[in-house]
């Protein structure tokens, strides 16, 4: 079978690289091309009523018309529409992937922001205006100058409990919750404790039930209190949702069970940190295995300021 | 309160891409956070201040129902309206959005309070001030730290408001060129 041949790849080389929005330089260079955060406008309009709704009723997942991203579902587009909604083009943008500014995911949605919206970007979580995050709350604490917007694959936390909408829609409505503390009470039957460690649902003000998206359960605690806008994105579901500033966000757990979050009992291998949740990553076939943190930008940081790990020494040679 | 515009076409933003991001990015920390006052700017329509009609301009089009309360019916707006934003004019009762000043928008249980299933199919009360200032009835809830004080026209019926959550409806205050918000979730006291 021989493939039509695409006009772009028989024009000459000259002519591809004179056509707009095909430019040789792909790496983080803005494009005219599209509308300011590649949304138009009206697209934005009806997220960000979505968004105030949201901010109105915190914890409440606000339907909106989610719409295709040149990327695939599962690959934050619910978060980068959210993100869309929310640029200026003075903010700095900072995107983590559990935890890393490096990995693929992180990478490809910064620099889709740098090209379609021209924003400057950052690594460091202090320097950021806006963060979008897949599964990680950033360890250095945020502040009021900040927004942070989750990529949500399954909004509903009774998803996987009542797999039906309409009655899932109708427990959030009648505040009955009953059946997540069932779920919560069989993982004490089964395993002794409350086996969830990550995607820990939430009560949100008193009000709803929240899904905090997969985040480990050692990030439940900084979902309360916190200074910075967080929001919420889930765009296969069309849901948006979002935790205003300083609000009451408490993790579901029993008396006698109380939520701990917990994180793996070990130092990261680099930096020495003792307080920051870390990824256990394998190094041989032979079981050898190291901890590091999650977050690359707050063990880089440690690892400046002098601070070593276990395993440092021989990265230094 | 602006001077005359000669002609409805005057008046949008000059950079709606850019104009529309800086004006949403105040109206969500104002929503994010009750009682803190934002400034905007590139809305201009007749009889508004600058911050109903940037707000306007930020959040309405052809797909949201707008009502327009008292003196801020006139002909004149309607025009602009249509020209700038396409919002379809519609009673209190089936409106998205609802711009007056407090006294035109009473009684204002008119307005949508969402269903028990979907909270968020409430009405957005846009209402011009006299005056926007830290001080007045006490604000607590989510957002806020501690408390916020803002100068709202009453507190009966945030009152009222408040008691009906998740249900009730939402409002930006607005004078001159800036901006405060007040959601549903908001304890409001007198003091």
């Amino acid at each position: 079978m021989s493939a039509p041949r695409t006009p772009s790849r028989a024009m000459p080389p000259q002519d591809r690289a004179a056509r707009p929005g095909n430019r040789p330089d792909r790496k983080g260079t803005a494009v005219s091309d599209y509308n300011f955060a590649y949304l138009d406008e009206q697209t934005k309009r009806m997220i960000r009523r979505a968004l105030l709704k949201a901010l109105a009723v915190p914890g409440y997942q606000v339907p909106f018309a989610s719409r295709e991203m040149p990327m695939p579902y599962g690959w934050g587009t619910g978060g980068v529409q959210v993100t869309a909604a929310c640029l200026t083009p003075g903010d700095r943008l900072k995107v983590i992937d559990q935890g890393a500014d490096d990995t693929t995911n992180a990478v490809s949605i910064r620099r889709f922001f740098q090209r379609t919206a021209g924003v400057a970007v950052t690594e460091r979580t202090a320097d950021a205006t806006v963060i979008q995050t897949r599964h990680r709350i950033p360890e250095q604490p945020l502040t009021e100058a900040q927004i942070l917007v989750y990529q949500v694959p399954i909004p509903e936390p009774l998803r996987f409990l009542e797999p039906r909408e309409t009655e899932t829609r109708k427990m959030h409505e009648l505040e009955e919750y009953g059946l997540m503390h069932v779920k919560l009470y069989e993982d004490i039957a089964r395993h002794g404790e409350i086996a969830t460690s990550y995607a820990y649902p939430v009560k949100v003000e008193g009000r709803y039930v929240m899904d905090p998206s997969p985040i480990p359960k050692f990030d439940n605690p900084k979902l309360a209190d916190n200074p910075a806008i967080q929001l919420f994105g889930a765009g296969r579901e069309s849901r948006i949702y979002a935790v205003p500033p300083y609000s009451q966000v408490v993790s579901l757990d029993f008396e006698d069970h109380p939520f701990v979050a917990s994180k793996a009992d070990h130092d990261c291998d680099l930096c020495g940190a003792s307080e920051s949740y870390l990824d256990e990553v394998i190094t041989d076939d032979r079981g050898s295995r190291m901890f590091v943190c999650s977050d690359t930008d707050f063990c880089n940081a440690r690892q400046a300021a002098g601070h070593r790990g276990r395993l440092s020494a021989q990265e230094v040679a | 309160m602006n001077a005359p515009l000669t002609s409805p076409l005057a008046g949008g933003f000059a950079d709606p891409a850019r104009d529309a991001a800086h004006a949403f990015r105040a109206v969500l920390d104002a929503m994010a956070r009750p009682g803190r006052i934002h400034a905007v700017s590139g809305g201009a329509a007749p009889g508004l201040s600058a911050a109903a009609a940037t707000v306007l301009l930020t959040l309405t089009d052809a797909t949201t129902a707008l009502h327009l309360a008292g003196a801020l019916d006139n002909d004149a707006l309607r025009r602009w309206i249509a020209f700038h934003t396409g919002a379809p004019l519609a009673a209190a009762a089936d409106a998205g959005f609802a711009l007056g000043r407090w006294p035109d928008l009473q009684p204002v249980t008119r307005f949508r309070i969402g269903e028990p299933a979907f909270p968020d199919r409430s009405a957005t009360l846009i209402v011009e001030v006299e005056r926007l200032e830290p001080d007045g009835p006490r604000l607590t809830g989510p957002g806020i730290r501690d408390t916020a004080r803002l100068s709202l026209p009453e507190t009966a019926a945030f009152r009222a408001n408040r008691a009906l959550f998740p249900l009730g409806f939402d409002i930006i205050l607005t004078c001159g060129d800036r901006l405060a918000a007040l959601p549903r979730s908001t304890i409001v006291e007198d003091c």
